[in-house]
């Protein structure tokens, strides 16, 4: 029977009607997923001199041990937005004589081989080969390398379990920022309480009943709530959400636009997938922090620009990116309702421009490593306001791919086509390119006047510029309404 | 007055409508009837410009649909479940239609109150979005939200499928309501002849893209459309 799933499986997968259309994504996607597995691979490698280097009394097994706890918080963190929960069209087999236990154990086996879970996999299989070379007793690593499988197993698990709740997910962000709160203040050493839980697990090759006995466990858990789960109107049909309603009165003070806004703002915070770009969007203000604090870049003005167009811009593409395709399962009504289209537009751009500001501010205290990184970071907003808001709009009306609101944002490739990819070259590279080159030729300060200057031009022009938008809409409607019907894709 | 002027609607070589010439005039409550693929939807997409025709034009109060937007403030439209907006509850979408069409949230409510019987208390107040609703729920709201805003003309696309009995006979009430206002065309397609019998003065057959019956409604038609169906 589990082969007749899997097969069932597989068709679903190569007979999907978008198979092949595209093509390109996928191969880029396919590069990009091999590029990330080389890097775990490698980082596997390296990260037993890495923490010889920087502990060098104490074993990098012990060093590895102290960080396990956060590994696993962090990985859970993540998880709770890049992994989908395995879903299988069962409403088919609930009347075969398939026993529900079957599809339960099929379901949970098949999330057990998810990707997610090989990662870590790339990065321990070469981190335990280098241990062995390095004459860590064989036994006792293959057996740890079987509890680390364990771990993932069992965060695998806990993962389907918490899935669907946002206080889950709340909860572990708090624990992770008072753990590393803790160990920062040195208030209580939580590396040096959990190093030992779990250098044992190296110590006494025995202790790998424990990893195993708690990932059956939640395995067993999962099966539990699975299999009581299997009716039409329990697991397969989506709770009622209790509606949040607030009516956004204030929406109605900017007139046409407001009603637009106002449908955007609930989008936004009713669906799954756009109420995680926010959040994302608003994490990736620390990226910076990535680059800012480390010496190679203090000098590297155009990585910068990079930094300053990405964080101000982050909603910008992300959202933006996927404009109109947001709307795609009601866009023939609004195409024939009674709406300007302009109005329309006008309202993303609102939204967007908000964000851009409100990311700006964010991005503020940058100033604390130099004036420049203000500087920069004010330019680049600037840019994104003027220029790159007009041209992601317009590069939306070559999106023909139906996105499907309430499904698993993360991972989710839903709207996805070449254009995502095309789109980022004039919203990312033209003004790193520019910004470079007035940079060399001249100064930073130039460089930063001159992204500002063509930012307000842009704003002092968006009314033609929104024109033509609006134009380039029109042209592409039938297009648009025909490939949102499509489903699946 | 609606005018369909040597319209033809081809996917690669195969025809799937090609109507030379139809009129409907103000004021007409129009069935449309034939079986799956004769077209019907194709012809009410081309109306509402959500497809472009291979040849020839709709006229839709002397506004030609595929050139110019100005027939979308008195038409208006219930199609399909695409039509809804799933994360709105009912009320939220009866307003935003209303806002598009011009029409306050007091206009909207006295006109959601005549449909108090139509929703059966499972429309207003229940607290859901309009994507928890049943099928059926769903479709009573679509087509109610299609009369916010005073249309002129009104396009239903098998508004009788997935109704329930009583609210079936309702809305046979509420088509013949609307159609005996003067200057209100009413498009109805369906599979129910009895249905489409019953509120239109006017039936037109299609059947493989092409009108092979143009009846004015009396006694005999359905005798008449079941003659034809039985083939």
């Amino acid at each position: 029977m589990f082969k007749k799933f899997a097969s069932l499986q597989w068709k679903s997968f190569f007979r999907s009607p978008n198979f092949g259309k595209s093509l390109a994504v996928k191969i880029l996607m396919g590069f990009f997923a091999v590029y990330m597995l080389i890097v775990l691979a490698a980082m596997g490698v390296a990260s037993y001199f890495i923490l010889k280097d920087i502990f060098p009394d104490q074993s990098p097994m012990w060093s590895i041990s102290q960080y396990m706890i956060y590994w696993i918080l962090i990985e859970l963190f993540f998880r709770y937005f890049m992994q989908k929960l395995p879903v299988m069209d069962i409403k088919p087999f609930l009347t075969t004589p398939v026993k529900k236990s079957t599809i339960a154990h099929y379901i949970l086996g098949r999330s057990a081989a998810s990707i997610y879970n090989l990662l870590s996999l790339f990065f321990f299989v070469p981190f335990c080969i280098v241990l062995l070379f390095q004459g860590y007793s064989f036994l006792n690593v293959s057996l740890w390398l079987v509890s680390i499988m364990a771990i993932v197993l069992g965060i695998n698990y806990i993962n389907l379990l918490i899935n669907k709740s946002d206080k889950a997910l709340i909860a572990l962000g708090t624990i992770i920022a008072v753990l590393y709160g803790l160990d920062y203040f040195g208030l209580f050493s939580v590396k040096d309480f959990f190093a030992p839980i779990f250098h044992a697990l190296y110590a006494y090759p025995i202790t790998v009943l424990v990893p195993i006995a708690l990932a059956v466990l939640i395995y067993y858990l999962n099966y539990k709530y699975l299999h009581n789960k299997i009716y039409l109107d329990a697991s397969l049909k989506p709770k009622d959400v209790q509606v949040n309603a607030s009516d956004l009165a204030w929406t109605k003070k900017l007139g046409d636009m407001g009603t637009f806004l106002q449908l955007d703002l609930k989008m936004i915070w009713r669906n799954k997938r756009t109420k995680s770009q926010v959040w994302i969007s608003l994490l990736f203000v620390f990226y910076g922090l990535i680059f800012y604090t480390q010496d190679i870049y203090a000098e590297m003005m155009p990585m910068k620009a990079f930094l300053g167009v990405f964080m101000t811009g982050i909603f910008l593409s992300n959202f933006g990116q996927f404009i109109p395709a947001w709307d795609s399962s009601y866009y023939s009504m609004m195409m024939s309702q009674n709406i300007p289209l302009r109005k329309y537009l006008e309202s993303k751009a609102l939204l967007i421009s908000v964000s851009v500001i409100f990311m700006f501010l964010l991005t503020i205290p940058y100033v604390y490593f130099g004036w420049e990184a203000l500087a920069i970071n004010f330019g680049c907003a600037l840019y994104n306001l003027g220029v790159n808001i007009p041209v992601i709009l317009f590069f939306g009306s070559f999106n023909k791919k139906r996105i499907e609101l309430d499904q698993s944002p993360f991972g989710n490739m839903q709207g996805t086509s070449a254009n995502q990819f095309l789109i980022m070259l004039p919203v990312l590279i033209v003004p790193i390119l520019i910004f470079t080159l007035f940079y060399y030729l001249i100064s930073v300060e130039a460089a930063v006047i001159v992204l500002s200057v063509m930012g307000i031009a842009g704003l002092a022009m968006r009314n033609f510029l929104l024109d033509k938008v609006t134009q380039q809409y029109r042209k592409k409607k039938y297009g648009m309404i025909a490939g949102f019907k499509q489903k699946n894709s | 007055m609606i005018i369909t002027q040597n319209l033809t609607k081809k996917y690669g070589k195969q025809t799937v409508l090609n109507i030379e010439h139809l009129e409907i005039p103000t004021g007409q409550s129009f069935g449309l009837v034939g079986n799956n693929g004769a077209g019907k939807t194709t012809f009410f997409s081309l109306l509402l410009d959500l497809i472009q025709p291979t040849s020839g034009h709709i006229d839709n109060n002397g506004v030609q649909v595929n050139t110019s937007e100005e027939w979308k403030p008195f038409t208006s439209s219930f199609i399909d479940e695409t039509f809804l907006i799933g994360y709105l509850t009912p009320e939220e979408y009866f307003y935003f239609i209303g806002d598009l069409r011009g029409q306050n949230k007091a206009d909207v409510d006295a006109l959601l109150a005549q449909f108090d019987d139509f929703f059966h208390g499972e429309i207003l107040g229940q607290k859901k979005y309009l994507r928890d609703l049943s099928k059926g729920n769903q479709k009573k709201a679509g087509i109610v939200a299609s009369f916010i805003g005073n249309p002129e003309v009104v396009i239903l696309d098998e508004p009788f499928a997935n109704l329930d009995p009583t609210t079936q006979i309702r809305l046979k009430a509420i088509i013949k309501d609307l159609a005996a206002k003067e200057n209100v065309t009413v498009l109805v397609s369906s599979h129910d002849l009895i249905h489409v019998t019953e509120v239109c003065e006017r039936i037109v057959v299609l059947n493989k893209g092409e009108v092979v019956k143009d009846i004015k409604t009396s006694t005999e038609t359905l005798k008449e459309l079941e003659t034809f169906f039985a083939g």
